[in-house]
């Protein structure tokens, strides 16, 4: 199946309370296949096509600050209206899971696959001193398997989490083992799992107020702190790398989601022609895999940064290796999606003249 | 063994669906398989085209920059991937829609007269599962027993009636390709 479609059936089997989106190329068969299999009648599962993408997002603030495991899926200018809403998730500490499936950009753009929203992922995207947690599925099957992961960690740590896919990603067709049923949680477990959640007070507890506004800034210091504290956890315990044939390599091309695909191919090729790549691939872009990159470059001749973008992720490869190799980036723009060749062929220019 | 294959056509030719329907049959067979779709301005008229590769190890990049295969259906797909097929890789056109076929002679270069046996058979869908079997016949990359049970598992069932005349279309396209390079 597709990889829109993949997130779909996921999001089902991982007993997901509510979907809230407007449909978007290239990811219309996430909200498609769910009217498709209309879960409501099943799992008990709510879709709804909201009016717009600041709905949606506002409908998963609600959903989710009731305890709900919320989603809503979006591509890039979709994602963009978003940013209020994803910010004001982000203070109130509010989990739920926002799915891009990137297109070119800036504006409308193109509606062909891209990597350029890798900046707004990572760097909050809203206003504030804020974190998302950023999955990069390369596959069908991890388009399938990161939903419920990032459901995990989104209320693990009371914070939105998304997956960055693109349309490579969420058009192609492949192999996919759904994960198992899984019910959705009862009323009671929600209340024991989620005790901040505003789902009506009992007895026994003060009112819950799920709000980013605080209007004594001694207070909003204290509460921007606690959310400091808690990314630096994140960073420590949520790091996920995928790390192929770097060890005898004495190149190594740094690519994340579909980009890894093709940085894949490209290690096979250049590895035909007997020079030595190997490929390291962030599954979390935030948190980055800084440490992880720095250990793998040592004693490399060069690494590779191949994004499709202008140079986003780049920057944090530079910032993990801290100028003790040559960092070079190659990216093609505005839809157009890079071959395996043009990456060997621009390694071959960059790295080993 | 990975096969790396790209059919490329006027939209509504069957393209996407033929490629869809190869990739079911790998999955038949339980190889590894990819079904990467040009879905933008392509699949709204004009030139659609699809990669498919099918594996039996894991596969790496849906994206090529050259393929074992290219199945061309119309002159602005020829001009385009003519260039990129391996060398000692297949060539696949449809012989009416194509005027000028490619003058590469280190490739070996296929006609099959795809639309003319559709309109024999007085049924121009079935124009892609013709193309289908002429591919199988030269690069058998699945088997039609793969073919038939793709078919009944990828079809709704209201249309299963429909595939006997498909499998009929899949052995023609066999008989009727030929090698012109």
């Amino acid at each position: 199946m597709k990889g829109n479609e993949a997130i779909a059936n996921a999001a089902i089997r991982c007993g997901a309370d509510a979907f809230f989106g407007y449909p978007i190329t290239p990811q219309s068969e996430i909200i498609e296949t769910l009217a498709l299999l209309k879960p409501w009648e099943t799992t008990g599962m709510v879709v709804v096509q909201a009016e717009s993408e600041v709905s949606s997002i506002n409908m998963v603030y609600g959903g989710a600050g009731a305890g709900k495991r919320v989603l809503t899926t979006s591509s890039s200018p979709g994602i963009a209206l978003m940013q209020e809403g994803i910010s004001y998730m982000a203070g109130a500490e509010i989990p739920g899971v926002i799915v891009n499936v990137q297109r070119g950009g800036p504006g409308l753009g193109t509606i062909q696959p891209s990597q350029s929203d890798y900046f707004q992922a990572t760097r909050g995207g809203g206003n504030g001193d804020y974190n998302v947690i950023v999955l990069a599925p390369n596959s069908v099957q991890e388009m399938a398997d990161f939903v419920d992961l990032a459901f995990e960690l989104a209320f693990k740590y009371r914070n939105p989490a998304m997956i960055l896919s693109d349309g490579v990603i969420g058009q192609m067709m492949e192999k996919v083992v759904l994960p198992p049923f899984k019910p959705r949680r009862t009323e009671e477990e929600v209340r024991k799992e989620c005790p901040w959640a505003t789902m009506g007070r009992t007895k026994d507890r003060e009112p819950n107020i799920l709000t980013s506004l605080e209007l004594k800034p001694e207070v909003m210091e204290l509460r921007n702190i606690h959310l400091q504290e808690k990314y630096q956890t994140i960073r420590d315990n949520e790091v996920r790398y995928e790390a192929q044939q770097c060890d005898d390599a004495d190149y190594i091309i740094v690519s994340f989601g579909s980009a890894a695909r093709i940085g894949e191919k490209a290690v096979e090729l250049a590895r035909a022609e007997g020079i030595k790549v190997g490929l390291f691939r962030p599954i979390t872009l935030w948190p980055f895999p800084s440490k992880e990159i720095a250990a793998a470059a040592k004693g490399k001749k060069g690494i590779l940064v191949s994004e499709i973008n202008a140079g986003q992720m780049i920057q944090d490869v530079k910032l993990a290796v801290n100028g003790a190799l040559p960092v070079e980036h190659f990216g093609r723009l505005g839809g157009i999606v890079p071959d395996p060749e043009e990456i060997v062929n621009v390694l071959k220019d960059k790295l080993m003249r | 063994m990975k096969t790396e294959i790209i059919i490329s056509g006027f939209g509504g030719q069957g393209v996407l669906s033929m490629g869809k329907i190869l990739a079911y049959s790998g999955l038949m067979e339980n190889k590894e398989v990819t079904w990467m779709p040009a879905y933008g301005p392509e699949q709204r008229g004009g030139t659609a085209n699809v990669t498919v590769i099918v594996s039996d190890e894991r596969i790496s990049s849906p994206i090529l920059s050259k393929y074992d295969v290219a199945i061309v259906l119309n002159q602005p797909s020829m001009d385009k991937f003519a260039p990129k097929v391996k060398p000692g890789g297949i060539l696949i056109y449809d012989g009416y829609g194509i005027m000028t076929p490619t003058d590469r002679k280190d490739i070996h270069v296929y006609r099959i007269n795809a639309m003319d046996k559709a309109a024999e058979m007085k049924n121009s869908k079935v124009f892609n599962m013709i193309v289908l079997g002429g591919l199988l016949k030269v690069a058998p990359v699945v088997s039609t027993d793969g073919l038939n049970k793709a078919l009944f598992k990828s079809l709704p069932e209201r249309h299963h009636g429909l595939i006997p005349l498909n499998m009929q279309a899949v052995e023609e396209g066999m008989k009727i390709i030929e090698q012109t390079v």
